[in-house]
């Protein structure tokens, strides 16, 4: 128990330090990590989306998919399973991003952000732990996506770890093929996606975090809900030092700057941060796992995870294409009636998927 | 009074909360047959929690079977 304890405030620790630190080093303002936003700059730098200033192969995704799964092999956790219906995966996976973009962020960069002084972020973080609660209901009346099954080939799990190592082929060699248009790869030259730590650095940070992650089952939506459950604070410990270090760090590198206003890639909607991030704590709840948690699944060999992950990555593509994504000016109307018809798929998927 | 659960495959939290529905149904002694380690963690906290003690028994590779116990 002692030595488990060690494990998530060392990782608690860690990814508040990256957290902090990769800001101070070239990231965007409070986004030291986020799993949404930088699963929207890689699905731009591959062309799925044309927002010219959101596009970037994002080294912390890379490395926390790659953490993840080394961390699983080291662990003997590496375990290829699917079938858990995957398609219903895909779309919650794209609803929860949008619902991420509505909010402009993950649940861990509300922690980041709220870290950063962003009192917006505190609005979006209650959305996320009412969805989670509301998304609980549904559970207790017997929601279920099915079993998932271990897959007669361990192939399969190797299909994540190579696609995020073509990834970082793409960032370091940044192939040309087509000299008049651009491409394969887009890279912003303006912010937030021109900004960036270096690659090492973010590479590190992402391998560390998602092998810390993989080890001590870090998830949001969880943290909540063993609270919810059985008053146990195991996983939340972990936030909370994320928190407290990002926060007394933001402090030290003059990046603390309390209020609502100005702040760095956010808007001061209440009603849509909230929504934004309550859309994301039901979609986490009936997933399994918050998008991080997500993430480090898929990079451990679940093949259902990686569909959610895939839903993520168009979902991204979709929001930006549609409008849906919020900007500092706020939400747009394409992306308020997104999250209604994601609220609403979301409910219906809570309700069909029942157990009798 | 004894119960079995199999929670192999099932999405978390899912495998917490079939275990604690067969707590609140007054199980002395639950069999839970599973396969993820998130799981197994979960319901070990679970079972500290409800004064459950946790014993292992072998299963086969990749899955884990726990015998929970209720303590007088």
């Amino acid at each position: 128990m002692k030595n488990k304890n060690a494990l998530i405030i060392l990782t608690g620790a860690t990814i508040g330090l990256f957290g902090a630190l990769l800001v101070k080093l070239g990231n965007p303002g409070n986004m030291g990590y986020c799993i949404a936003c930088f699963i929207r700059d890689i699905s731009g730098a591959v062309g799925l989306h044309r927002a010219a200033n959101v596009q970037y192969i994002r080294p912390e995704i890379i490395g926390l998919g790659l953490g993840a799964f080394v961390a699983s092999l080291t662990a003997k956790e590496f375990r290829v399973r699917e079938g858990s219906a995957p398609l219903i995966r895909f779309v919650l996976g794209a609803f929860m991003m949008i619902g991420a973009l509505v909010f402009l962020g993950c649940p861990l960069r509300g922690i980041l952000r709220l870290a950063g002084g962003d009192l917006n972020a505190l609005v979006g973080l209650l959305g996320f732990v009412a969805g989670v609660a509301f998304g609980t209901q549904f559970l207790k009346w017997g929601f279920n996506l099915g079993r998932a099954y271990p897959s007669k080939f361990q192939a399969g799990g190797y299909v994540l770890p190579l696609i995020l190592i073509g990834l970082l082929l793409l960032l370091l060699f940044k192939p040309v093929f087509n000299v008049q248009a651009g491409g394969p790869v887009f890279f912003s030259t303006a912010p937030p996606g021109s900004l960036h730590a270096p690659v090492l650095i973010s590479l590190a940070a992402g391998l560390m975090g998602g092998a810390l992650a993989q080890r001590t089952r870090l998830c949001l939506s969880g943290g909540f809900r063993d609270f919810f459950l059985v008053k146990d604070v195991y996983l939340l410990k972990g936030y909370g030092l994320i928190f407290l270090v990002a926060l007394i760090l933001n402090i030290i590198f003059g990046q603390f700057k309390p209020g609502f206003l100005n702040q760095p890639i956010a808007h001061t909607n209440f009603l849509w941060n909230f929504l934004g991030l309550f859309l994301v704590g039901l979609c986490a709840v009936l997933l399994g796992g918050c998008p991080l948690r997500q993430l480090i699944l898929a990079g451990e060999g679940d093949g259902d995870a990686g569909m959610a992950v895939l839903g993520m990555v168009a979902g991204a593509a979709l929001a930006h294409n549609f409008m849906l994504a919020s900007s500092p000016a706020g939400p747009t109307l394409y992306g308020q009636v997104a999250v209604i018809l994601g609220l609403i798929v979301a409910v219906v998927v809570g309700l069909v998927y029942r157990e009798v | 009074m004894s119960e079995s659960l199999d929670v192999r495959g099932l999405s978390c939290p899912l495998p917490v909360m079939k275990t604690k529905a067969v707590m609140d149904r007054g199980a002395a002694v639950i069999e839970i047959l599973g396969d993820t380690p998130a799981a197994r963690e979960n319901i070990a906290r679970l079972a500290a929690s409800r004064n459950y003690s946790v014993t292992e028994e072998e299963a086969p590779t990749g899955e884990w079977k726990l015998i929970l116990t209720l303590r007088r």
